[in-house]
């Protein structure tokens, strides 16, 4: 994956260098990845919550970007989404969340296709790059839609990370691993984003297909809420584990947001050491 | 003519994933498979002789096809010329709906899917798609956005005499994109045991062609009809357009007829020099994804899709079939708006003129063609009757 590093940033470590730092050293028995919605209560409260994911122990941040038709959401994620549009979100406000997390952590962006597509692939993967991100993530872009923003991030170091899900067949899994950027975002559930009760008896085997068809890490998300399913996750061989739903949720309902999740991020930091 | 000669013209080719640019399957990686499986299964069961008869004998006895082509007198003397009705308000529950949830019901029961889900504005979808599903005995779930189902309050209650779940949708402007969405997230949730009928030329590929070619039978019907009652083709072809099955259920078989034009007939809402439409493929904004497809979407800078407004439930949606957005571009077909005021007029005037009280929908397509002051020979689609939209209509 070296040879995508771009000859411009004159040696700097590209976002894909940068995820892949944080799989290989994070101390834990997986690397733990927060989830939180861009603009969600406002954008200067996404930064706090953003640092006190870090001070909590994230090894990385998947930010979302507020977006009009959220397909792959459950409820928690979509409604403060559209709260977040309400509240005045931009795609541009939300990089700014980015630049102001990226010099602590990789930030991955998870970002609807329509707005990756609106710019222009091009432009739209250059602005994530000036914000410093590391990542993205289009829950909409399958792999058949894929090459004209692969070859952008590619060219700019910028990890695609494609999803696979319970559904995806053998063969597909396969092209999918092969092609995948940072990491492979391994969905666990069929299903949208959202809390689940016990799932974790299907997590080795979800687990064990992924890793057996790619070289880069493999994250498991979609429905892991709980310190305990984190670590039913990481000893399940995930080489990360993100969690979305249940931080949303705790930044909806505390009266201080960054607080009310910093406290879960600890709580699921905890069962991964 | 005979209803079964209704899927001859695809027989052969392939299915379409892209019409032009437009088209394609943006959607999560869980549908991926299911649409694969869906594109495999129609492409067999297109060309098997049992399916297809199945189809045509629920057509003739069960829906009533062929729906009759009507010389509208008055309304002709009206417009200055002769004007048809392609009576598809005359198919079983009232519209051009059944042709299509008939066909994917039946590719439902041959895949050994037992729950049927699908979205529906007007609520002309969402009666057929309960009707086929009392006929087969399958579950039906039903979206439907709040406003919606206050609106057109009467297709709520059919749905649930049928035995359909209604499942009331209050995100976003509670219509008929949220519907779209809702239905999704619950094909994504529940893949492995249930088939979204989706109910126009929209969404991710096999969906658009499929629906096309199940409501096709309209304008292989309607042009056989016109070459038998006038000897010659129409001049104009015109229909509305919202998702726009009607409107490519009729346009397809008069695609190769390159004298005949074709009109398809948008919401312009409050007018389409405010954001208060569902207009798309007139304003020619720039194309962009909604529910899995590229096509003429209305959006903002950023990419944020933009609800759309019409005083008709069906065609209050901010997005189009790719296959209209694709025929628009080459300048095989063209696309006009009408106003919400245009289409209440003309709702009211074809009830006098033909004693037809259309859809709402349909009354666009209607006023587009009255207020023509040129024309030799037209055909509209009919596409859906307006017992649904008296309570709203009458409220004004």
């Amino acid at each position: 994956m070296s040879a995508t590093a771009t000859p411009h940033d004159g040696g700097q470590a590209t976002g894909i260098d940068r995820i892949a730092q944080a799989f290989a050293a994070n101390g834990k028995r997986a690397a733990l990845m927060p989830y939180l919605m861009g603009g969600f209560p406002t954008l200067a409260e996404s930064v706090r919550i953003g640092q006190a994911c870090v001070h909590a122990g994230a090894d990385m941040l998947e930010l979302g970007v507020p977006y009009s038709d959220p397909l792959a959401d459950g409820p928690v994620i979509h409604e403060a989404g559209t709260r977040a549009l309400a509240g005045g979100a931009t795609l541009m406000g939300v990089l700014e969340v980015a630049r102001a997390l990226t010099p602590s952590v990789p930030v991955v962006l998870m970002c609807y296709a329509n707005m990756v597509l609106a710019p222009g692939a091009d432009a739209f993967v250059e602005r994530l790059v000036r914000s410093g991100a590391s990542g993205l993530i289009v829950p909409d872009l399958p792999f058949e839609e894929a090459p004209e923003v692969l070859a952008a991030c590619d060219a700019r170091g910028l990890a695609l990370v494609p999803l696979v899900a319970p559904t995806t067949p053998p063969e597909r899994l396969a092209r999918i691993g092969k092609r995948a950027r940072g990491f492979l975002y391994t969905v666990s559930v069929v299903g949208t984003t959202g809390e689940r009760a016990a799932l974790a008896d299907r997590f080795a085997d979800v687990v064990a297909r992924a890793k057996a068809s790619t070289e880069v890490p493999v994250a498991l998300g979609f429905g892991i809420s709980t310190p305990e399913q984190a670590l039913q996750a990481a000893q399940a061989g995930a080489d990360g584990v993100i969690v979305g739903t249940r931080l949303v949720r705790a930044a909806g309902e505390s009266d201080d947001p960054a607080a009310g999740v910093g406290e879960v991020v600890a709580e699921l930091a905890a069962a991964l050491l | 003519m005979s209803v079964g000669d209704t899927s001859q013209p695809t027989a052969g080719r392939g299915i379409e994933h892209r019409f032009g640019r437009y088209g394609g399957q943006y959607v999560p990686e869980t549908l991926m498979p299911a649409l694969a499986e869906l594109e495999k299964a129609w492409t067999e069961a297109r060309e098997d002789q049992g399916y297809r008869a199945e189809l045509e004998l629920l057509l003739r006895d069960f829906a009533g096809r062929p729906t009759p082509l009507y010389h509208a007198e008055r309304f002709s003397e009206r417009a200055g010329r002769p004007v048809y009705l392609k009576r598809e308000d005359l198919n079983h529950t009232g519209s051009h709906k059944l042709n299509n949830a008939l066909g994917q019901a039946l590719l439902a029961k041959r895949m050994g899917k037992r729950r049927i889900i699908a979205e529906t504005g007007a609520g002309q979808h969402g009666v057929a798609t309960a009707t086929v599903c009392a006929l087969l005995d399958m579950e039906c779930v039903i979206y439907m956005g709040t406003e919606d189902t206050r609106r057109q309050a009467p297709n709520v209650q059919r749905m649930e005499l049928l035995g359909a779940r209604v499942h009331a949708v209050d995100a976003g402007a509670r219509t008929l994109k949220e519907a779209t969405s809702a239905a999704i997230r619950d094909w994504v949730t529940n893949v492995g045991d249930t088939h979204y009928i989706i109910g126009s030329v929209v969404g991710p590929a096999p969906y658009p062609a499929l629906v096309r070619d199940l409501q096709r039978v309209i304008g292989d019907e309607a042009r056989a009809q016109m070459l038998e009652r006038e000897g010659r083709l129409p001049a104009r072809v015109v229909a509305c357009v919202g998702g726009g099955s009607n409107a490519l259920g009729i346009f397809t078989a008069f695609l190769e007829d390159e004298r005949v034009d074709l009109v398809g007939v948008e919401a312009g809402g409050e007018g389409i020099d405010t954001e208060r439409h569902g207009a798309p493929l007139t304003v020619g904004g720039r194309a962009g994804v909604l529910h899995g497809a590229l096509s003429a979407v209305m959006q903002d800078e950023e990419g944020q899709i933009i609800e759309a407004h019409s005083i008709s439930a069906g065609l209050d949606y901010p997005g189009t079939g790719p296959q209209h957005a694709f025929l628009r571009d080459s300048g095989r077909a063209r696309y006009e708006a009408v106003t919400d005021r245009q289409a209440l007029a003309a709702f009211r005037e074809v009830s006098r003129l033909e004693g037809i009280i259309p859809a709402l929908e349909t009354a666009h397509a209607l006023a587009w063609t009255l207020a023509q002051p040129d024309g030799e020979l037209d055909l509209v689609c009919l596409s859906g009757r307006g017992d649904k939209d008296l309570a709203e209509v009458l409220a004004r």
